[in-house]
């Protein structure tokens, strides 16, 4: 078990940079979870980490070594494939003892190992099966085994669920967050499943064309998200946001109906982020914002409204209370929830 | 699985016709002669034959130079399936490393397939020919007495070469192809899991490689036993004395050059049920420690 610190990480293929310094410290038995759109950089960011990929500059210790310069085999670490990657000629047994041999563990250990990993993962009567004759499920599960037996200093993974049916990779899910509480592992894992971050992190790294947008737990990211690319990336159904005008405390919308906020710089265009749930209906007289639906989604608890800003085609989508009765063509008039909204600069994206 | 029927009776049997065919006239015709001859015996001048029963097949098993010829294709063949397949390995494992210009290597690798056994055999015959051959003065010079015209063992050492040589290509190919269908996800999580390159290539890749290697064998078995009549034929004409003289080599032979028509063809046969069981004995037990994927 150890810590792990990035500093200044980067990468470059070919002179065109893909990851462009990420400094992170990771503690001992923390769970991260690593996030983002497709091509952001969060394989090339783990696999730098397991040594499969060089490092172009910036340095990764893992305990209290720079592992820099070292190979995988020396940077006590365990990793789990989106492939599983098993050796389809060994049995479930041979592949997860295939590390401790080579370690050359006394056989009894292996044993004992293997039988308490297949235990934890109820893989006990498929030990003898070749991986060709498992169920994804169970693939998924042997991966994991071969990673636990060796009691690695960490634990990474690359979208290990991401094979599996919707059904399967919740339950799996729910394994891999035990598995952390039981062995306190130090744990990397990689998805593009918000969910899956949301539920398993302890931190989560948002990451956007190779750079770490943010670092925090999950409730931070959510309430406080750190840029404009973080706030429509996490939450689902994604956070509204557009464009509003600053003049002296007022915000002029889309559809140029005057809306006074709090916390708006003195003038300037700005970018409004509203969640879907954080607007409330109210009166027609009062300020807000007029919404003009275009269709509703009525779930039973809560219905989903989609619609624009009047006078504009900036869409909005409204979480309003099961109870609501609204119909295509109604006119909807919202305001922000107290605290709830969140400016980005136009320019930056950042936080504002 | 599924099974295709056919509309008519006759269809099928057009469809296999040209196969047929060529089997037939290529294959069973010259086979049945083959049979036929082995147990006549014809008088020197082709003039009339009689039925001698299995007298050509007792003859031939107890003469000495068969059973010589039948100590050459073992020593022979052994060596050239383990040479051109062990660096063929080599060969494709190597290429795999190489980042820049691969596919200028695999190009060049693949070249001497394209040329014919005879023209290999005199290309070898022409570097090694102990008066003028470019790499003979070399050797002479490096203290050995290199002289295959005369030494049996350097001999078969310049036919195996120039067999082995020519047979590379094809190996390399297969086994380049078989590499690439290795997912490098294996090999990273046997590097993670603490395995060196070497370790790595004897527990994984040479295990998952083996299909290929299985048939490689196969085929490099029949190769060394009959497609190298041009290449002994060339470089030493299965001299000197009979050291470099295969079973193929002996038909020929004594069926063309010695026009004994009842041996050469006695041998044939005997030659044929080798080859039968060898190959069902590489299918039936080697072909059990195969991994197919
Ligand atoms: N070998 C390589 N050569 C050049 N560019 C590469 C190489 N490997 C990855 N990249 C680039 O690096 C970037 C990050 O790739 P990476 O595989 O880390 O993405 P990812 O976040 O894991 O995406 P996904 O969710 O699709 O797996 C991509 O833009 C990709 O094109
Ligand atoms: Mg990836």
């Amino acid at each position: 078990m150890a810590n792990i610190q990035l500093n200044d990480l980067r990468k470059s293929y070919a002179g065109q940079e893909v990851i462009h310094g990420i400094t992170m410290n990771i503690s001992n038995g923390e769970f991260v979870v690593i996030v983002g759109p497709s091509g952001c950089g969060k394989s090339t960011l783990l696999r730098m980490v397991a040594g499969l990929e060089g490092i172009s500059a910036g340095t990764i210790s893992i305990g209290d070594r720079v592992v820099n310069d070292l190979e995988p085999r020396e940077r006590d670490i365990a990793m789990v494939f989106q492939n599983y990657a098993l050796y389809p000629h060994m049995s479930v047994r041979e592949n997860m003892a295939y590390g401790l041999k080579i370690a050359r563990m006394p056989a009894a250990e292996i044993d004992a190992r293997v039988a308490k990993a297949a235990a934890i993962l109820e893989l006990e009567p498929y030990l003898d099966r070749k991986p060709r004759a498992l169920s994804g499920g169970q693939r998924q599960r042997v991966a994991m085994g071969r990673a636990l037996v060796r009691e690695p200093a960490a634990f990474l993974l690359d979208e290990p669920l991401s094979n599996l049916d919707a059904k399967l990779r919740v339950q799996m899910r729910l394994q891999i967050k035990d598995l952390h509480q039981t062995t306190g592992q130090t744990m990397l894992y990689v998805t593009h499943d918000q969910v899956e971050a949301m539920t398993l992190a302890d931190r989560l790294i948002v990451m956007n064309k190779g750079v770490a947008d943010q670092i925090a737990t999950p409730h931070e990211v959510y309430m406080t998200p750190a840029s404009e690319f973080v706030a429509g990336f996490i939450g689902s159904p994604a956070m509204n946001i557009f464009t509003v005008q600053a003049e002296a405390g007022v915000a002029v919308l889309p559809g140029g109906q005057r809306l006074p906020l709090s916390g708006l710089p003195a003038s300037g265009e700005v970018r409004l982020g509203l969640r879907p749930e954080d607007m409330e209906i109210v009166d027609a007289g009062t300020p807000s914002i007029p919404v003009v639906l275009r269709s509703v989604e009525w779930l039973g608890a809560d219905a989903f409204g989609y619609g624009v800003i009047e006078g504009s085609d900036v869409l909005m989508t409204l979480r309003l209370p099961g109870s609501t009765v609204a119909a295509r063509g109604d006119r909807l008039h919202v305001a922000p929830a107290e605290g709830r909204m969140h400016l980005f600069s136009k320019e930056t994206g950042k936080r504002l | 699985m599924r099974r295709t029927v056919f509309p008519h009776k006759l269809l099928p049997w057009l469809l296999l016709a040209p196969q047929l065919a060529i089997t037939l006239i290529f294959f069973y015709w010259p086979a049945a002669q083959a049979f036929r001859q082995s147990v006549l015996r014809e008088d020197p001048f082709g003039l009339s034959s009689k039925f001698v029963g299995l007298a050509n097949f007792r003859k031939v098993l107890n003469d000495p130079a068969y059973l010589n010829a039948m100590q050459v294709t073992v020593v022979f063949s052994v060596l050239v399936a383990f040479f051109a397949m062990g660096i063929a390995l080599f060969l494709a494992v190597q290429v795999e490393k190489i980042i820049r210009g691969k596919g200028l290597y695999r190009t060049l690798m693949i070249w001497p397939y394209a040329v014919a056994p005879a023209i290999a055999g005199m290309l070898w015959l022409f570097m090694f020919n102990p008066s003028f051959g470019t790499l003979a003065w070399p050797l002479r010079q490096l203290g050995i007495a290199w002289n295959p015209l005369l030494n049996g063992d350097q001999a078969m050492a310049l036919v195996v070469a120039a067999a082995t040589w020519k047979q590379i290509s094809y190996n390399f190919l297969f086994f380049v192809a078989g590499l690439q269908a290795i997912p490098k996800s294996l090999l990273e999580a046997a590097a993670i899991d603490g395995a060196t390159k070497r370790h790595a290539f004897w527990t994984i890749v040479f295990p998952l490689l083996t299909p290929t290697t299985f048939f490689l064998l196969v085929v490099n078995t029949v190769y060394a036993l009959f497609d190298t009549f041009g290449i002994i034929h060339a470089v030493t004409s299965g001299g000197p004395g009979k050291s470099t003289e295969t079973l193929v080599y002996k038909v020929y032979n004594d069926g063309f050059v010695n026009l004994i028509m009842g041996d050469s063809a006695a041998q044939s046969v005997i030659l044929m049920v080798i080859v039968i069981a060898l190959t069902a004995f590489q299918f039936r037990f080697i072909e059990k420690r195969v991994h197919y994927g």
